[in-house]
């Protein structure tokens, strides 16, 4: 049943992506982006991460489309290039990705219990949040407390792209206005 | 070889190989479309799909959300690749907060969003300094 649903979603996610490679409406394919991340957030619940489905939703669907949608109305409503068809990048994406599959063939299997994974600081993990950081939920205790470092990482790097971001775009509509007057 | 007609291997791995799938998918949208914002959607994709290999890595056969229930017997999933790829959504919307940036500043400087004609407006500038710098130098000679 797992498995069927999670075939169901993935079809969803690739025709979706084939769309974004199609379509040349800006506005569609940031509308089918949206849907790309809520279909994510859908297949990350059917493998456990609730945590990561719920950020995905927020952050992909909302926060990712609205900016996106900002960028069109300040650029251009569509692709003007018609797609050309060439068999280059098609070459090398397949490689690419069958070198991948090849890296996979020594991956231990789905939900394997006893993988490498599962066997190192995991479960030392489940076992230490309920007592030392008394939390019911295991991801908030590693993210808050035990590797809390790494979130105020996060955070630098937030505040640096923020940071970026006003540089870039700072005295934007003073600039406009000023082309205005000079045309 | 004879591992790769297995089904309980291939069903095992068939996660990873439609993952590799989507990643290849916006792999291809970066390289071979033209238009700015759609490479940032291609980016994404690619994000998206690298997220899910990780999550998939971290489910526990017959395990629950990594959330504490009374059952003591109870098995979890693994809740690291969980922070870790929440730490990489934030640090990936952040990334394209700023790749979007770059795109209105690029349409601002050069009025498109299409590779194809940025680098053609590029190319036409560069001849056009070309050509003044012999123009420049032809004067010198003949002073001279």
């Amino acid at each position: 049943m797992e498995l069927a649903i999670t075939i169901l979603l993935f079809l969803a996610l690739v025709s979706c992506a084939i769309a974004i490679a199609l379509v040349r409406n800006l506005f569609a394919v940031v509308m089918l982006s949206g849907v790309v991340s809520l279909l994510a957030a859908l297949l990350f619940i059917v493998m456990d991460a609730v945590d990561v489905a719920f950020t995905e939703a927020a952050v992909g669907a909302g926060i990712s489309s609205v900016l996106m949608l900002g960028t069109i109305a300040l650029t251009a409503r569509n692709e003007k290039v018609p797609p050309r068809y060439s068999l280059v990048p098609l070459a090398v994406v397949s490689l690419t990705g069958m070198v991948l599959i090849y890296g996979t063939l020594d991956m231990p299997n789905f939900g394997d219990k006893n993988a490498p994974v599962q066997t190192h600081v995991g479960p030392s993990y489940i076992e230490r949040t309920p007592k030392e950081i008394k939390v019911p939920n295991f991801v908030t205790g590693v993210l808050a407390s035990y590797r809390g470092y790494d979130t105020l990482g996060e955070v630098t790097v937030v505040f640096t792209a923020g940071l970026g971001v006003i540089l870039l775009l700072g005295g934007l509509g003073k600039r406009r206005k000023r082309r205005r007057e000079s045309n | 070889m004879d591992s790769l007609f297995n089904t309980e291997f291939a069903l095992g791995h068939m996660n990873y190989w439609l993952f590799v799938i989507l990643m290849m998918t916006g792999l291809y949208i970066v390289v071979a479309r033209g238009n700015l914002l759609k490479k940032i959607v291609g980016l994404n994709l690619f994000q998206v799909a690298v997220f899910m290999l990780y999550i998939s890595m971290g489910k526990v056969a017959g395990g629950t959300a990594p959330i504490l229930v009374d059952n003591p017997d109870q098995a979890y999933s693994n809740p690291l690749p969980h922070v870790l790829i929440l730490t990489a959504i934030v640090v990936g919307i952040a990334t394209t907060s700023l790749g979007l940036a770059l795109i209105v500043r690029i349409n601002e400087t050069y009025g498109t969003i299409e590779e194809d004609e940025v680098l053609d407006i590029d190319h036409d500038m560069y001849s056009a300094e070309v050509a003044e710098m012999e123009k420049f130098k032809l004067m010198n000679a003949e002073t001279r």
